[in-house]
């Protein structure tokens, strides 16, 4: 009984620890969203530079992301830059998922209608404008939930950057239990909070996909 | 990095691989177990299957190791480094096999079962006769794919201390203070292995060929 007292008036630290993990996986979830685009336009229209993609693509699908994480924690001071912890785990998480979204991409566009495209071609729409204008929502819209569990996906691989200090939740939960000896208690809360984020993440998905159906 | 230095990540690299295969071959039927309660809509049963799956799928690995390890003897449940490890890889991987055999079920066609019915086979003969055999084929290529995401995950368990690969490439980093050579080794063991799964999955799907 006494660990939950002693953990509501650290609940401070759990918050903190909380926010820090959602504010990793909100920064990188946008730009490995951003990067996957980037990449899927690559690959579609530079045929020369595909397989370098197709290849990144393989590689980090290859990969666990801890290992990555490290690489790139650890090489990137020979190359002289000096990241800290926090932004490396940024770095790590964009690229890492930026391969995957940009798979997703792929997939979305595999099975995206050929007429929406002919059209917008025929009204003069081409390159980025057409790109922008006809292609990209309904893409998303159909990306969506593969990329709602991707979102997922670095929220639960966010907490290997605590191996790195990052100070995120499952950092604070261990701060706690290690200092006061209570480790279910602040463990089960973590993983709760977890639990929670990812819940989020789903309502929005369905809240978005909801949406667009009342718009066709 | 010597000779005795990559000895080392090579005992750790058969840790991930034998912690790796037993959390799946514990998994892949407790999954399936998971999946039945959920197919025949067990009263009670089904939603607490349902929140529990959702509550496994979202908990990371590392949080969930910690919890298992330092948290478990404080409700009489103790469990070493390699049992800990094996639980929760199992435990996760479990979640995402309940969700694949859930799928082959509910796409499984009814008319094959009202046939089975009408031959006047129990529920346990039709299960294991008509469904399984048939669930499996168009489930492997899925639950191959989560082999290579259970050892992706696999380095997890080096934060309580379990020597697998990840683990023997910080102990080399450490010790030579070449912590990049280190990590670049495990990195072509784990990507070849990985590698090597996906390349075995694409060939089962292929000789499986198209969902009839």
């Amino acid at each position: 009984m006494n660990a939950w007292l002693i953990l509501a008036q650290h609940s401070g630290l759990i918050l903190r620890g909380l926010l820090v993990t959602a504010e990793i996986t909100v920064i990188s979830a946008v730009l490995a969203l951003l990067l996957g685009l980037f990449l899927f336009q690559l690959r579609l229209r530079f045929p020369l530079i595909s397989p370098l993609v197709r290849g990144f693509i393989d590689l980090m699908r290859c990969t666990p992301f801890l290992i990555f994480l490290y690489l790139v924690y650890y090489a990137l001071p020979g190359w002289g830059i000096e990241l800290d912890a926090f932004n490396a785990g940024i770095l790590a998480l964009t690229l890492y998922n930026a391969a995957y979204f940009t798979e997703l991409f792929s997939a979305a566009w595999a099975q995206f209608p050929r007429e929406p495209v002919e059209a917008g071609l025929a009204f003069g729409f081409h390159g980025f404008g057409l790109f922008r204008r006809i292609i990209l929502r309904p893409l998303i819209g159909i990306a969506l939930p593969s990329l709602g569990n991707q979102t997922i996906q670095i929220i639960k691989d966010s907490a290997f950057l605590v191996i790195v200090t990052v100070q995120e939740l499952t950092y604070a939960a261990n701060e706690i239990q290690a200092t006061y000896y209570i480790p279910f208690a602040s463990f089960v809360v973590a993983a709760l909070l977890y639990w929670g984020l990812c819940l989020i993440v789903e309502a929005g998905v369905r809240r978005s996909l909801r949406r667009s159906a009342q718009m066709l | 990095m010597d000779w005795s230095d990559f000895s080392q990540l090579l005992a750790g690299f058969w840790v991930t691989i034998g912690v790796s295969l037993a959390a799946v071959c514990i998994g892949v039927p407790c999954g399936l177990g998971l999946a039945l309660i959920r197919w025949r809509k067990i009263p009670g049963l089904d939603g607490m299957v349902a929140t529990l799956v959702s509550f496994l799928r979202a908990i990371p690995s590392v949080t969930l190791i910690l919890l298992v390890y330092f948290a478990f003897p404080g409700i009489g449940l103790s469990l070493n480094r390699m049992e800990a490890a094996i639980f929760v890889l199992a435990v996760g991987t479990m979640a995402f096999d309940c969700e694949i055999w859930r799928g082959a079920l509910i796409a499984f066609p009814r008319d094959q079962l009202d046939a089975a019915i009408a031959c006047g086979m129990p529920r346990g003969l039709r299960f294991r006769r008509i469904v399984l055999p048939q669930i499996t084929r168009a489930c492997l290529p899925a639950l191959m794919n989560e082999i290579s995401l259970v050892i992706k995950v696999s380095p997890a368990v080096a934060v309580i201390g379990l020597v697998d690969t990840t683990r023997a490439a910080t102990r080399i980093g450490a010790d030579t203070y070449e912590p990049l050579k280190a990590f670049l080794a495990s990195f072509v063991l784990y990507a070849v292995l990985i590698a090597a799964i996906l390349a075995a999955q694409r060939l089962v799907a292929r000789r499986i060929g198209a969902p009839a």
